[in-house]
């Protein structure tokens, strides 16, 4: 499954990346703790976060995810849409929690075969 | 492979670029042909040092160094030092502040992290004169 299937399967807004729509979704990690994120999610990942500000996307960039998606209704900065374009990076918006929308990509398959 | 050496600047208390030095070592890294593994490894440990100069390091800067057997990123700083370098290296020990912490930052696991992810670590600090961290990648075979 790529970010373009999880985009349309969940109904979520394109922030900004769309250039990346394409990639593969290897799994994905829940956090908003930047460090926390740099230890434990691993490339492919679709990162769940409420922290909307510039430099989850060096984050993002640094860990080879495939995409960021916004919970709770949060909307990213500015410079984090612009930063996002810049890389190509698909930042993706949602107004469910981390936990539902967690669930509901996990229980879509994503993740359960991760090694 | 010839030998590489690149020099960054990174500015104290700058959220906006913090992380570009990263991204540019990354990228370097990328355009040598490491294997991916490796340049996220060394990505870990470029981000967690660039954000520790950003946040406690005062002015600093971030040296590369790629030879034929080792990868090294060397972070100088003058900023405040560390008063307790164990302590410091302690997973969840953070003197990040209200603001950094509301950003993210602050986990108390950014030493632990580069430590996970070097081969080798060797750090110098003295309270009020700054940091200086050597981080080092052993390469065996990390082209492709």
């Amino acid at each position: 499954m790529n970010v373009r299937d999880i985009q349309g399967l969940f109904h979520l807004d394109v922030a900004t990346g769309e250039i990346g729509l394409e990639r593969e979704v290897k799994g994905g990690y829940c956090g908003d703790l930047l460090s926390d994120v740099m230890a434990n999610a691993m490339e492919g990942h679709i990162w769940l976060t409420i922290q909307s500000h510039q430099n989850i996307v060096a984050v993002a960039v640094l860990k080879e995810m495939a995409a960021i998606i916004l919970v709770n209704g949060r909307l990213p900065d500015e410079n984090t849409k612009a930063k996002a374009k810049e890389e190509g990076l698909p930042i993706l918006l949602s107004s469910s929690t981390a936990y539902q929308l967690a669930g509901q990509i996990y229980g879509a398959g994503i993740g359960k075969t991760e090694v | 492979m010839p030998d590489l050496e690149r020099r960054f600047t990174i500015r104290a208390n700058d959220f906006v670029n913090a992380g570009e030095v990263s991204l540019e070592i990354q990228s370097i890294l990328k355009h040598i042909g490491f294997n991916p593994a490796l340049i996220r490894r060394i990505s870990v440990c470029a981000y967690e040092s660039e954000m520790n100069v950003v946040m406690h390091g005062g002015d600093g800067e971030a040296l590369l160094k790629v030879s034929p057997n080792s990868v090294t990123l060397v972070f100088t700083d003058q900023g405040k030092g560390i008063k307790d370098i164990e302590l410091a290296f302690k997973p969840g020990y953070s003197t990040a502040n209200l603001k950094h912490r509301e950003m993210g930052f602050g986990a108390g696991m950014g030493l632990p992290n580069i430590k996970e992810s070097a081969d080798s670590i060797e750090i110098h600090s003295e309270e009020g004169h700054g940091t200086t961290l050597n981080i080092g990648f052993e390469l065996e075979g990390d082209f492709g």
